[in-house]
């Protein structure tokens, strides 16, 4: 690497809490099986409580059995369980027969059912926390990626087994590292990052551990468990299981109360509020607000329920921007973007990725130079406020907040979902402009930027499918042109940092030539067809407009269209 | 909605401004509550203690006047700031340390607040865009916690809400607490309230219409009749739509009670103050000889430089605006507006329910 990234300060981090047996998620898997009864029987009450007729109770099970039933149908997974079919005839049976009952006789029958529902959805989501397989995982992780750094960049006899290189070198952690790790010693941290791989779970898992933070708990989609190597680092890092094939209310409703209680009992937590993988390439801006939501419902809970005079566990939410250079399913994750844009037909989630891809793709990760960038952004409280050092939530002017204030009414805590709504719809905004303030931008980024907005410039006529098909004769840009572009945006973007919009790579400094190379050296490197790439003629050219228009994504918002 | 239905206790409300509207509403809210009524000038606080009487109205037993904003903010989890928009953001910066996020606020201001840089002015600028351009909810929430925002507009024209005549408000916020809690403190037998969600959309209805209220003004000045007003009144809720629309309302607060319910009040009332200023133009005094007679503040004349600015910033078509904006800033005469208006080439009738 010609532009030398400044060296990582790679101090380790001390655990904040001692012994795994302090950490809030391992108390959470000792009481495991109360505390999926708690979360059946709140989720029970909870879709009792709105549907107090008994034939909309009747209704919901019967489309639930429905459901479950087609889907058993058309799309079974491997880690679905081989009692699946027994449990859903046995309900339906038990369903049909209640036909024709007495209303009394019918209702309990028809609470009994669900209650039975939930509770297998409980204990097909609850996570398996356990310390043991935890500290084994761990240690494997580390040497084994200490291995493949060491072999591969250490050009002496032996180095396999040298420690000169730690992923600390690899992987760079900026932001607010301290805030955060007395942020989960003060209360609960839900952290927020942004998704584009299937990498990014156990990234963060591993960014958790190295903070010398506690294992958090997670919702990792229950298709990831079909890969074996993942289904074993999930299983120990504490990751419940969402399995996003089930929308029928119960599975819904139980998702939420797991999630919900865990926050609430301390359990710090990740996820993934964009939902799904940025197919687009493009920052999150639209947020799930369902699990938003239940995070202020958690702290309204806590507000309403800690006895007075005991101090209520706030609870803090954590942005996170993940960088790469390059995303292993760009070019399917585009593709499916484009599809669904061009066409508005519905399309299943599909991991091509098996065990093996995985290896390769984590051996090439080592073995070339591809650094990944987390960056920290500064805690929130459950209404998007900052909060300073001590988790005091701040306004604008540096004044301390309340929180509780927030779920006040007339001098009293009250329950209004209405007003947490708003309130949901107030913290994703703040934190999708938290992900574009603390994004970090790599050289890789804005070439591909540069590249294809200047194409996009070129040809104003195009649409965006138009651009796409770009004869292959168009797909070539003057070097000089270019450099000069590449200088003009560099100059806004620095513009933007100091106005503290957006944050960039210490790489993106320094002689512009050196930074472009850079940038076209890593952009997408692993991809068989390379976004951009420098000719015989030392001018730019595409190999995948598709990839290329995924990785320019990552800088849309920042309106640098402008600069071209 | 809310676990305890809310006794709210005998908590005062706040009315910040003791204007001519604002002395209205605390009257309003007096029915139903204790008032206090804040004024920025202590002899105001104190003359309407001594004589229980402001701008011409007789003041309710229930209404406190009072000098400060601490305390009113205290005592108030509800407050109505109704003060002028240019005054708006250096009183919120005031009232600012006082609020929580448990109050609920909800102004009854129809202006723009203008954020420039320091060192600019709106006269400096070619054009406005949106993030130059505050409505009066935005500043509230730019300036402090209050979360729970809410603003009041439609056909309210204070002479006729004193004497008690029927007329109808609408109360918008994205919460439905500060809407109920509107409705209960507003509402009674000549007072009908409506509520809304798009806070924005009400709001831009309400500022925007002060636009038209002076081209009501001054084609009624010119000597014109029911007509030329129909002509106007249809043509200016397009135009409010579109620029509405540009600045991030929804066509849906236009067609209510805060939209055309206000445009049709607001364009056939003498008492306005936006159409006595159309009216004196078409009389032909200039906007200085008008301005230097009255003391009370007419939010349209600003509203119109903003939206005219606003209007090329979006590249919206706003005929009337442009026209209005150049009888006041340059020198044309009502009537060669008129002729320009007239001659004006689109025709097409409604083109923005479409889409």
């Amino acid at each position: 690497m010609e532009v030398a990234e400044k060296k990582n300060k790679n101090k380790p981090y001390k655990p904040i809490l001692d012994g795994i047996p302090d950490w809030p998620v391992y108390q959470l898997s000792k009481n495991r099986k109360e505390f999926i009864e708690e979360v059946a029987l709140k989720a029970f009450n909870e879709i009792k409580k709105n549907r107090p007729m008994t034939k909309q109770l009747m209704d919901e099970l019967e489309a639930t059995v429905y459901r479950e039933q087609q889907r058993m149908k058309r799309n079974r997974w491997r880690v679905d369980p081989a009692d699946e079919p027994r449990f859903w005839g046995n309900i339906k049976e038990e369903l049909v027969a209640l036909s024709g009952k007495e209303e009394d006789e019918l209702q309990g029958k028809a609470d009994e059912l669900l209650l039975r529902i939930v509770s297998r959805y409980s204990n097909e989501i609850a996570g398996n926390f356990k310390a043991n397989s935890y500290r084994l995982t761990r240690e494997i992780v580390k040497f084994w990626f200490a291995r493949l750094l060491n072999g591969a960049r250490v050009k002496k006899f032996g180095a396999f087994f040298r420690n000169r290189y730690t992923l600390r070198d690899k992987i760079q952690i900026v932001g607010k590292v301290k805030q955060l790790r007395t942020l989960a010693k003060e209360g609960t941290v839900v952290m927020v990052p942004t998704h584009s791989s299937n990498l990014d779970s156990i990234l963060i898992g591993w960014i958790i551990h190295s903070l010398g933070l506690p294992a958090f708990i997670y919702g990792a989609g229950l298709n990831l468990f079909n890969i074996k190597i993942f289904a074993y680092f999930m299983n120990s890092l504490g990751a419940f299981k969402v399995d996003r094939r089930k929308k029928n209310v119960p599975y819904l409703e139980t998702l939420k109360f797991y999630s919900m209680l865990a926050v609430q009992k301390g359990a710090h937590s990740i996820f993934f509020p964009g939902g799904t993988r940025s197919r687009s390439g493009m920052i999150e801006n639209h947020l799930k607000l369902g699990l938003l939501n239940s995070t202020i419902e958690a702290q309204r809970n806590l507000y309403m329920d800690t006895p007075p005079g005991e101090e209520v566990r706030k609870i803090f939410i954590v942005p996170v921007t993940l960088n790469y250079h390059f995303v292993l399913e760009a070019p399917d994750l585009i593709d499916e973007y484009l599809s669904s844009k061009g066409q508005d037909r519905y399309l299943p989630e599909q991991d091509k990725y098996g065990s093996w891809q995985l290896i390769q793709f984590l051996f090439k990760f080592f073995t070339k130079g591809s650094n990944i960038s987390v960056s920290i952004g500064n805690g929130l409280d459950v209404i998007g406020n900052y909060v300073d050092d001590h988790g005091n939530s701040l306004d604008t002017q540096g004044r301390i907040i309340d929180t509780r204030d927030y779920f006040i009414s007339n001098g009293d805590i009250t329950v209004d979902k209405q007003r947490e709504d708003e309130y949901t719809r107030i913290l994703s905004q703040k934190i999708v402009s938290e992900y574009h303030r603390i994004n970090r931008i790599f050289a890789s980024h804005m070439v591909a930027f540069v590249a294809f907005e200047m194409w996009q410039k070129k040809h104003p006529k195009l649409d965006l499918f138009g651009l796409l098909r770009l004869p292959e004769e168009d797909q070539v840009l003057q070097y000089e042109e270019f450099r000069k572009t590449c200088k003009r945006v560099r100059k806004q973007i620095y513009s933007l940092k100091e106005q503290g919009k957006v944050y960039h790579a210490t790489h993106l400094k320094g002689n512009i030539d050196l930074v472009i190379r850079h940038g076209l050296d890593n952009v997408g490197i692993f991809h068989l067809k390379r976004p951009l790439l420098m000719n015989k003629d030392g001018n730019i050219i595409t190999k995948d407009f598709n990839t290329l228009f995924f990785y320019h994504n990552r800088l849309v918002g920042y309106d640098l269209e402008k600069c071209i | 909605m809310t676990l305890k239905s809310v006794s709210d206790g005998d908590k005062p409300v706040g009315v910040i401004g003791a204007g001519n509207f604002g002395t209205v509403v605390a009257n309003l809210l007096a029915r139903q509550r204790k008032v206090l009524l804040y004024a920025r000038d202590e002899h105001a606080v104190q003359r309407i203690h001594d004589t229980r009487e402001n701008r011409g109205h007789p003041i309710h037993d229930n209404v406190v006047p009072t000098n400060d904003l601490s305390s009113l903010a205290q005592q108030c989890d509800v407050i109505f700031p109704i003060v002028p928009s240019s005054h708006f953001r250096l009183m919120m910066k005031q009232l600012s340390p006082h609020i929580h996020p448990y109050h609920i606020l909800i102004h009854g201001t129809k202006g723009f607040d203008v954020k420039l840089a320091p060192g600019q002015t709106i006269d400096m600028m070619p054009t406005l865009d949106r993030s130059m351009v505050k409505t009066i909810s935005e500043v509230i929430q730019e300036e402090s916690v209050a979360v729970r925002v809410g603003c009041l507009a439609g056909p309210n024209l204070s002479r006729e809400l004193a004497a008690g005549h029927p007329a109808a408000t609408v109360i918008a916020s994205h919460f439905n607490e500060v809407v109920t809690m509107g409705k209960r403190l507003l509402r009674n037998e000549h007072f009908q309230v409506y509520g809304n969600n798009d806070i924005v959309g009400v709001e831009l209805a309400g500022v925007l219409k002060n636009i038209i209220a002076i081209a009501a003004g001054a084609l009624s000045g010119m000597g014109y009749g029911e007509n030329a007003k129909g002509l106007l009144v249809s043509r200016g809720i397009v135009e409010m739509i579109y620029l509405g629309r540009a600045l991030g309302g929804n066509t849906k607060a236009f067609l209510g009670v805060a939209g055309i319910g206000d445009l049709v009040t607001t364009c056939n009332s003498s008492l306005s103050r936006n159409f006595t200023i159309g009216y004196r133009l078409a009389q032909g005094e200039t906007l200085q000889e008008i301005l230097a007679s009255t003391d009370e503040i007419a939010e349209g004349i600003n509203t119109v430089k903003i939206a005219k600015k606003c209007a090329d910033h979006y590249k919206v078509r706003a005929p009337i605006t442009s026209t209005i904006y150049q009888v006041l800033f340059e020198n044309m005469t009502v009537k060669q507006g008129l002729e320009y208006l007239m001659r004006y080439p689109l025709n097409v009738d409604i083109d923005f329910l479409e889409q």
